[in-house]
């Protein structure tokens, strides 16, 4: 028994070993990839003059710092945050087909973004009206929901964020249809698609507080999630406090959904495909899923952002190359089996 | 721990689905509700779980009115198996016992050590032990069934509230969870349980209480309350009730049709 869960918590040692390693040395490929010809030697250069070595190019400088580096850090900030809320929303709605944006928090936040660009607001405001917009669209369907009493509260809220995420969408196609089809139908498509390439530093910044709010918040309750599992009834038998609970977890999840998406448009599937993989190898326990569905995410969504600026010309959208990768890998967990859930 | 039920009447909104129903549950007794589908079981469970609102009446345990208490105080003493069913995530049943250990860790915790030890303890205790790495979804229903009861017990209550434990068993695992019944009713817990078979409240029961139209229309001793008088007013379902060569079970079998 003990020597059994030593190992286990040996194998968890190693485990997280292995996966920051393997952050990290994505995080350099990432760096060292792009238009601009700067590769690793550059970024030698670059690391050796911090540390008070022979000046670097300032070229060079600025496009590893200035425009690489943020990229790969929201990256792995954003990878990492739609998987953790992926992960919260599977367990909480019980349902292995649950992703972040089930309760309306994308499709607000696009309509925010949405509107915005059809304004032609500058971009700060722009992604702050996003933020809001994927808040907001939540609080309503957590307020239709709680006015909704005598039934599974677990099912009428998914049932609300459905019906309010399909009217948001009915209020995003409309502006798609008035809006400007040569400057503005382009940027609210592409914005609908994701991307990291306009990210700046001041991005990851404003939007950090958040993060960091959300996701600390799901690692303190990571072990009282797992009760949530179980369902309403057998949660409460165990004196857990679910209303609120409930409550509190939805906030974390959406908050960090709504940053990450204010900055970089929509990215889908991350939240969907990488909590399943997770499950695979570590097992349904909070405790060890949220960590490693963090990890895989944020790996998922480098891999994602260096196939989108090299594999072409012009840089594709994240979206597409998320959903193209995904949806196949899906499909194969799907069919060999190898199940996380029932 | 002596549970008192004092006149509580309990339902959904303006419906009443129990009124009137007194009874007392004492130190390491086995009481069995009985009674037919719909006659507010189920609720009067829920009642007593705090999952369903008192409309009059109090439920006291050891003089103490348990209205007032926190989710996690009264599952600290109360502690409920629900019926075993399939689970949706595939977590280990040691991981699933561990859960009972929730009205005991802090709200940012994880379980420590000494909850590790009362869990692995209870799955000995309940003889489950070899199953400790299984997955919940891969264990046969019975298996599940004893795990929900260790999870419940894990809790350490005083108090267990069994909703139709031997229902969708196999024989076998029926009788082996009604002999664990009867076994933790010896060892400090007193337990509250349904069952729609009169043979499964003779097995286990010390005494039976009848749910019938939302009220308590009896309460007594197996043999005082299950008779076939009783069962035909129920049911509508003529039977005997007697023992077989070789068993001092009591039984229940329809009636030849004359």
């Amino acid at each position: 028994m003990t020597r059994r869960m030593l190992s286990r918590r040996r194998l968890a040692g190693s485990g997280f070993l292995l996966a920051f390693a393997g952050l990290l040395a994505l995080a350099v490929l990432s760096m060292t990839v792009g238009k601009f010809d700067a590769g690793l030697a550059d970024l030698l250069a670059q690391i050796r003059a911090m540390l008070g070595g022979a000046p670097a190019d300032e070229t060079v400088a600025t496009v590893f710092w200035n425009i690489r580096l943020p990229r790969v850090v929201a990256g792995l900030a954003v990878g990492a945050a739609l998987a953790a809320a992926g992960a919260t929303y599977q367990g909480l709605f019980r349902n292995p087909l649950v992703s972040p944006d089930i309760l309306g928090v994308s499709a607000g936040a696009s309509f925010g973004a949405v509107i915005g660009i059809f304004l032609s607001l500058p971009v700060g405001i722009i992604q702050l009206m996003s933020f809001a917009g994927g808040l907001i669209a939540v609080f309503s369907v957590y307020a239709v929901a709680a006015a909704i009493r005598n039934r599974d509260p677990v099912l009428v809220l998914v049932l609300a964020g459905i019906a309010v995420g399909a009217l948001v969408g009915a209020g995003i196609s409309l502006i798609k249809i008035l809006a400007d089809p040569y400057d503005q139908l382009p940027a609210i498509t592409y914005w609908l698609l994701g991307s990291l390439a306009s990210v700046t530093s001041g991005d990851i910044i404003s939007i950090l507080p958040a993060l960091v709010v959300g996701i600390v918040t799901l690692f303190l309750l990571r072990w009282r999630m797992n009760v949530m599992t179980l369902g309403e009834e057998e949660a409460k038998a165990l004196g857990i406090d679910t209303g609120r609970l409930r409550v509190v977890l939805v906030l974390a999840a959406t908050l960090i959904t709504a940053a990450a998406v204010s900055i970089t448009g929509i990215i889908g599937w991350i939240g969907l495909v990488i909590p399943h993989v997770a499950r695979l190898i570590v097992g349904p326990d909070f405790v060890r899923l949220l960590p490693i569905s963090m990890a895989l995410g944020a790996a998922y969504l480098l891999v994602a952002d260096i196939l989108a600026r090299s594999i072409a010309l012009i840089e594709v959208p994240l979206g597409i190359l998320t959903a193209t990768v995904g949806a196949p890998f899906f499909l194969f967990l799907l069919a060999s089996g190898r199940r996380g859930w029932q | 721990m002596r549970l008192e039920v004092d006149r509580i009447a309990f339902g959904y909104g303006s419906r009443l689905v129990g009124q009137d129903i007194s009874f007392t549950l004492e130190e390491n007794e086995v009481l069995v509700l009985f009674g037919p589908n719909g006659a507010g079981k189920t609720t009067l469970f829920k009642t007593l779980l705090g999952f369903v609102p008192l409309r009059a009446g109090t439920i006291r345990l050891d003089g103490q009115p348990i209205g007032a208490w926190s989710g996690r105080e009264r599952a600290s003493r109360i502690a409920y198996v629900p019926q075993a069913h399939a689970a949706l995530f595939p977590f280990t049943v040691e991981d699933l016992v561990l859960m009972g250990r929730a009205p005991h860790v802090g709200l940012f915790a994880t379980p420590g050590l000494r909850d590790r030890d009362v869990a692995a303890a209870t799955l000995e205790r309940l003889g489950i032990g070899h199953l400790a790495g299984r997955a919940y979804t891969e264990i046969s229903g019975g298996e599940r069934q004893i795990a929900l009861i260790a999870r419940a017990l894990a809790q350490e209550p005083s108090i267990l509230v069994m909703d139709e434990p031997t229902a969708s068993l196999d024989y076998g695992h029926q009788m082996r969870v009604l002999d664990r019944v009867r076994e933790l009713a010896g060892e400090g817990v007193s337990i509250v349980l349904s069952t729609h078979n009169p043979d499964h409240a003779f097995r286990v029961a010390d005494r039976v209480a009848l749910v019938f139209q939302s009220r308590l229309a009896a309460l007594g001793t197996p043999e005082a309350v299950l008779t076939a008088d009783t069962l035909k007013q129920l049911y509508d379902i003529d039977v005997v009730i007697g023992t077989l060569a070789g068993s001092d079970a009591r039984l229940c079998a329809p009636r030849n049709k004359t």
